[in-house]
């Protein structure tokens, strides 16, 4: 870097033409300067992330990226003061390459460590695998069963909530509405099977029907068609990303909006809105996080998202914004050596920072114990739809796996 | 009741497939091409009808700014890509169309982003019918079932009694002898191509208000498209139709009506529920499997 700067400038001197010369001049100082900034600093810590770009599913790492890069920005290129170097890779939802970015960022960039994964598959893939290697992971979404029970590790660490929790929140909100019958449909996979899992761990009434569609349907006229005669108090649906923008859509056409509630967990996040608009209008949905939260470091946070990028952010984006304060804070009590691995860690277990959520600490599993909420989609008076603030479901809520975890 | 109304829901999906294997099945038929990036067009019609719809507030101007789209760039890629793979091997333009899949989704994101596009039904196609006493249905879905069968029409026509269905149905017979009696075979060509793209744009435009309008839209129908194409007979519109309908009847039928039967035969209600969701997920390749072994070459064969 500094060599080009120098030859640059021999180059700039020799130009007779004097406009370009003073052009030339002007870059090559530029560049001796930025080359004297970044050997001053020292070499930033890099942080690898593995996220889902393409795909359908990609605004979710798109959320968590651009959440991730406002902490960043906001520090000028820091974390807690230290330098950090955010070195970002598409795995496509694709486990196989999601173990190739690792691979790339562990050996070739010496990367320690890792974070991004928004799908459990993928994680599943990835975590178990770095996490021996003494590589940190912080989890800004996927939070599988397996990683909060029998296969957690002391190495991983998880800033969103367990899979199942979002789904706990709704058995437990459609329990205190008192609703006798609901509905179920799910797409038939992994994490569609333990959403309803989690659903029926709180939820005791009745179960008028459970369907499983196939995973990334997009018709659901047969289900609606099932469920109106079915006649339930409620629907519960786990209906991810395009799926759930299928499903609000045709539920409106069949015009059940207003008659049979619709819950869901993090079902319409605002990216989702947006496509949605008014058939969204009034759905009751699960987080641990609200837009509308009145603190100030939320109120910070979702200003700044929205002049950045010129959108509200989504809870995806809050979680990446989060797991990046808590790197920087640990990152801050080790003056940015994360060789110090032991350090590192307990104070990572301290989550000494200011989560947008509000309270947030971690569990012996590394999982957070925090409160969680239910919204309500609302057409909002400056036009747009927005998810509101409907009330806390659960105070300090814990994942249901804590117990079999033994760290090793 | 519930069964009329899941009928009706079948002959809606049935329509759909049957715009997209419209062209599909034109297009193989007579150009001998695979075109597996038939879906890419149906996710244009649908971004530019979306768009259009948006900034204009009217979901007909959408339509009309759609349907042009799909064939004009539908045009463009017969000009510019398949042109040059007809004396090629099926692989080739099974790879090449295949590529066109990533390419037209990495576009469409580089333009519009990674944010599913909003698309509302037209207020006066909005709200539900009584059809019988206690069967509402939404008037949008009469609405793409009317558009199916005014398509069909259109194509029955153009072939039977239009000069230039004539010429295509020659040129599918016999490329060479067409063109040495003065037809522009290539012309003809592109002009089919356009013709069956602009099908999927109207596919993807009908399909806008109940679905997501979202990058890779299209590669969720394209299977069910094949499924119908084969079922129906490579070539034959006619095939394509009654194959279109049929994949609609079982796929609805068996979605609403599967996971019931299990549960008269099984104790577990949940077990069930698996089973019938598994099952139906399978049917409509079940039913590939059954009609292709009475008819190896689909239900309306095209002689060739």
């Amino acid at each position: 870097m500094k060599q080009a700067g120098l030859r640059c400038c021999e180059h700039a001197a020799l130009t007779v033409n004097k406009q370009i010369m003073m052009k030339k001049t002007i870059v090559c100082i530029l560049a001796i300067v930025l080359n004297a900034v970044l050997t001053h600093a020292g070499e930033p810590v890099k942080i690898g992330m593995i996220t889902t770009l393409s795909t359908k599913a990609g605004y979710l790492g798109e959320e968590i990226r651009d959440g991730f890069k406002l902490a960043v920005t906001q520090e000028n290129g820091r974390l807690g003061g230290i330098p950090v170097q955010l070195l970002i890779g598409d795995d496509g939802r694709c486990p196989e390459k999601g173990r190739q970015l690792a691979e790339r960022f562990i050996k070739k960039e010496k990367a320690k460590i890792l974070t991004g994964i928004v799908f459990s598959n993928v994680a599943m893939a990835v975590v178990p695998k770095v996490v021996r290697q003494g590589i940190f992971f912080i989890s800004p979404n996927a939070g599988p069963s397996q990683l909060a029970g029998k296969g957690c590790h002391k190495n991983y660490f998880n800033v969103s909530w367990q899979t199942d929790n979002l789904s706990e929140v709704i058995g437990q909100y459609a329990m205190e509405q008192g609703y006798k019958n609901v509905y179920i449909i799910a797409p038939n996979y992994l994490a569609g099977k333990d959403n309803v899992a989690g659903f029926k761990r709180f939820y005791k009434g009745k179960i008028t029907g459970e369907v499983y569609t196939t995973l990334g349907q997009a018709d659901y006229a047969a289900e609606i068609a099932a469920l109106r005669s079915a006649a339930p108090d409620a629907v519960y649906f786990f209906l991810p990303g395009g799926m759930g923008i299928n499903f609000l859509k045709q539920y409106a056409r069949a015009g059940l909006t207003k008659k049979i509630p619709l819950l869901g967990p993090a079902a319409t996040d605002e990216r989702l809105l947006q496509a949605v608009g008014e058939a969204a209008v009034g759905v009751i949905n699960s987080s641990q996080w609200c837009a509308d939260f009145q603190t100030p470091a939320n109120a910070a946070f979702v200003d700044a998202f929205e002049k950045t990028y010129g959108r509200i952010p989504t809870l995806f984006a809050s979680q990446g914004y989060d797991t990046a304060r808590l790197i920087g804070s640990a990152l801050a009590a080790v003056g940015g050596d994360v060789s110090r691995m032991d350090e590192f860690r307990a104070a990572l277990e301290k989550a000494d920072f200011t989560s947008v959520r509000g309270a947030f600490r971690f569990g012996p599993n590394h999982f957070p114990i925090q409160d969680f909420y239910v919204r309500q989609v609302v057409k909002k008076q400056s036009g747009g739809y927005a998810n509101k603030l409907l009330k806390k479901v659960f105070n300090d809520h814990q994942d249901a796996y804590v117990g079999q975890c033994v760290h090793r | 009741m519930l069964v009329l109304e899941q009928i009706l829901n079948g002959l809606q999906l049935g329509v759909m497939l049957f715009l997209m294997s419209a062209g599909l099945t034109l297009v193989f038929g007579i150009m001998r091409v695979i075109n597996l990036a038939h879906g890419s067009f149906y996710m244009i019609g649908a971004y530019v009808a979306a768009t259009v719809a948006m900034k204009s507030g009217s979901f007909m101007l959408g339509l009309l700014a759609a349907l042009p789209a799909a064939a004009l760039v539908g045009m463009a890629v017969e000009l510019l890509i398949l042109r040059r793979l007809y004396h090629r091997d099926h692989l080739d333009q099974v790879l090449a169309t295949f590529g066109l899949i990533f390419f037209f989704n990495e576009l469409i994101r580089m333009i519009w982003g990674r944010q599913p596009l909003f698309m509302d039904v037209p207020p006066w196609l909005a709200g539900s019918v009584q059809l019988l006493p206690g069967i509402h249905y939404p008037v949008y879905r009469l609405a793409i079932i009317l558009v199916g069968i005014l398509v069909a029409l259109f194509l029955y026509l153009l072939f039977s009694r239009t000069r230039l269905g004539m010429r295509i149905r020659a040129g599918a017979t016999n490329r060479e002898m067409v063109g040495a009696l003065g037809v522009n075979i290539r012309l003809l060509y592109t002009l089919i191509f356009g013709l069956g793209t602009l099908l999927a744009g109207l596919a993807g435009v009908m399909a806008g208000p109940i679905l997501a309008v979202e990058a890779g839209m299209g590669e969720s129908i394209l299977i069910l498209t094949f499924v119908v194409i084969v079922i129906g007979g490579i070539g034959s519109v006619r095939g394509a139709l009654v194959g279109a309908i049929l994949v609609g009847l079982v796929d609805t039928l068996a979605r609403s009506f599967l996971p019931d039967l299990f549960r008269l035969v099984l104790e577990s209600s949940s077990a069930a529920d698996r089973m019938g969701a598994a099952l139906a997920s399978m049917s409509v390749y079940i039913f590939m499997a059954l009609i292709l072994s009475f008819k190896p070459a689909g239900l309306f064969p095209v002689n060739q």
